[in-house]
């Protein structure tokens, strides 16, 4: 093997092949589940199992012909993208702070803009319940949107700063001539304009996928997680795997163009000002 | 780095701290004052009355709730733990660098696919007519019954928790010097006491960190209980659950949300705690 890594290291073939053998079966076990549902979305049968029944479309009727899912859909994608949108500007905001400034209680900042996803979502969504119908805001897509910010923020400020700190330092102090706010438009938007648009697409997947707070404060305006929560609860039915496999694609097209930005353009900076 | 205050700056730092402070730090600060108040005729009422705390607390159901989810969440940290280690390892240490890359994007996948698509096809995978049985049943074995076990919990909770723990783990062997490594075996330092001596001790922060995340999330999870573990026996997310999806008793829900806060802060601070120990030089 060409393993470039591996020759400092004591080697024996068996041990090398049998921790090769174990990857294996640990993405096997990752992705088990995520292909049953794929395969299992196109089979016929109403109680999913092998053998396979026949090729069939009628899950993917089943669900484009329930209102219910539609509507789920629609909440989705308003909330998703509201809620990415949102987060992206915060969290870029917040990414620029930590880069830019240094101030008292910068810590706690930082803390408040990064510690969200480590409360239990189930935490989370009942405070959240608790709090928003106590101002009145909750049961409609408005109070889904603020608690996915919340969630989502952190996401994209990670992603931000990381691109900020691939920036030459030089760059911002030699724009300094110019004013601001000529500087935030002409060098550092451009620079990190990739790592914004990964950071729209990544909080609006993690949004789309999010089904325990939402279904805390959701009321009556469910998402399509949410109705996929309602699905499990009910009879269980391969609707599940046609919407999981509807999600999946979406979500994974959105990573993909999120990894194509991060990733593709690493020029940098043209900044547009003369410098 | 500038110092002053000025209006360009606070445009860009104030939005997000005015949104935390608002729906994330008041929601949680609210939680602590519900958990006062009383509940009369289904309704709630402002008050400072520790009623629920008392009542809460000197219930058995909510005692043993407690000790399932926290004796789950430490078997699912460590067994996840343990499972994902030579995995990470592997990948760390016996591939190229292309091949690293790969498995970590394909790693990243589950983050983007619906946990609750997935614990769906587990019931399909261990269901008593499943995929499993099914295969079992070809060489003349089972059927077995494995929905709503323990052991069905523990599998979601690996589904939770797996992918993450591998990129945590993976993260942090990486960045080990490969010269200590070099060193050891030159010392005639065997494979696994290598591992043990020199592996595991250079990448204590990130592997406590990493099973600190997996009881985090395990912790807090309530799908993998009912819809793997049938809701028997009963964890504190599904006394959440239950708590408040049936009529009004959010003040007692937000004492076992508070009461399940100060256990995951106990524990991420002996986690950080242990995870730096001696580290200071």
């Amino acid at each position: 093997m060409s393993d470039t890594g591996a020759q400092d290291i004591n080697r024996s073939k068996p041990v090398d092949w049998a921790l090769k053998a174990y990857i294996f079966a640990a993405y096997a076990f990752v992705f088990a589940p995520i292909a049953a549902s794929f395969v299992f979305s196109f089979n016929s049968d109403r109680f999913p199992s092998i053998p396979l029944g026949h090729f069939s479309l009628e899950w993917y009727q089943a669900v484009a012909s329930d209102p219910l899912v539609w509507e789920g859909l629609r909440n989705t994608l308003f909330v998703g993208v509201i809620a990415g949108v949102v987060s992206t500007l915060l969290g870029f905001g917040a990414a620029y702070t930590d880069y830019r400034y240094k101030f008292f209680g910068k810590q706690i900042y930082l803390a408040l803009a990064l510690l969200p996803p480590t409360i239990p979502v189930i935490i989370l969504g009942l405070a959240m319940l608790a709090y928003l119908s106590r101002i009145n805001l909750s049961g409609n897509a408005l109070s889904v949107i603020i608690s996915h910010v919340v969630v989502c923020a952190p996401f994209a400020m990670a992603i931000i700063r990381l691109r900020l700190s691939q920036m030459d330092p030089a760059l911002e102090p030699a724009a300094w001539n110019l004013a601001e706010w000529k500087t935030m438009r002409h060098v550092i938007v451009p620079f990190t304009k990739p790592a914004i648009f990964g950071a729209l697409f990544i909080t609006m997947a993690v949004s789309f996928d999010e089904f325990a707070v939402a279904w805390f404060v959701s009321g009556l305006n469910e998402t399509l997680p949410v109705k996929v929560l309602g699905f499990l609860q009910g009879q269980v039915s391969p609707r599940i795997n046609a919407i999981g496999t509807f999600v999946f694609v979406t979500s994974m097209t959105l990573v993909i163009l999120a990894q194509v930005l991060l990733s593709g353009r690493d020029a940098t900076a043209r900044p547009d000002a003369d410098e | 780095m500038r110092r002053h205050v000025s209006l360009y700056g606070l445009t860009f730092s104030l939005p997000l701290l005015i949104w935390q402070l608002l729906f994330f730090v008041f929601p949680l600060a609210f939680l602590v004052a519900l958990s006062f108040w009383t509940v009369k005729n289904f309704a709630m009422r402002p008050d400072f009355d520790t009623i629920n705390w008392v009542t809460m607390f000197s219930r058995k159901v909510f005692w043993q709730a407690y000790g399932t989810t926290f004796a789950l969440a430490a078997a699912a940290a460590t067994l996840t733990s343990v499972l994902a280690f030579p995995c990470s390892y592997a990948i760390a240490f016996k591939l190229s660098d292309t091949a690293r890359r790969w498995l970590v994007f394909l790693m990243v996948i589950p983050f983007f696919t619906s946990y609750l698509v997935r614990v769906y096809s587990w019931q399909i995978f261990l269901s008593d007519a499943g995929i499993i049985n099914v295969m079992l049943g070809q060489i003349g074995l089972g059927p077995y019954s494995m929905l709503n076990s323990i052991g069905a919990t523990m599998i979601g909770y690996l589904t939770l928790s797996f992918p993450l723990v591998v990129l945590l783990q993976l993260f942090s062997l990486v960045f080990i010097d490969r010269t200590l490594i070099e060193a050891a075996h030159n010392m005639r330092c065997g494979r696994l006491r290598t591992v043990f001596a020199v592996v595991i001790p250079s990448g204590r922060v990130g592997l406590v960190i990493a099973a600190l995340f997996c009881f985090i999330l395990s912790f807090g999870d309530f799908v993998s209980p009912i819809y793997l573990g049938g809701g028997d026996p009963t964890t504190l997310s599904i006394l959440i659950t239950d708590t408040t999806k049936s009529g009004q008793q959010w003040p007692r829900a937000a004492v076992i949300a508070l009461t399940m806060i100060a256990t995951l802060m106990v524990v991420a601070f002996a986690a950080v705690k242990f995870a730096y120990k001696g580290r200071t030089k």
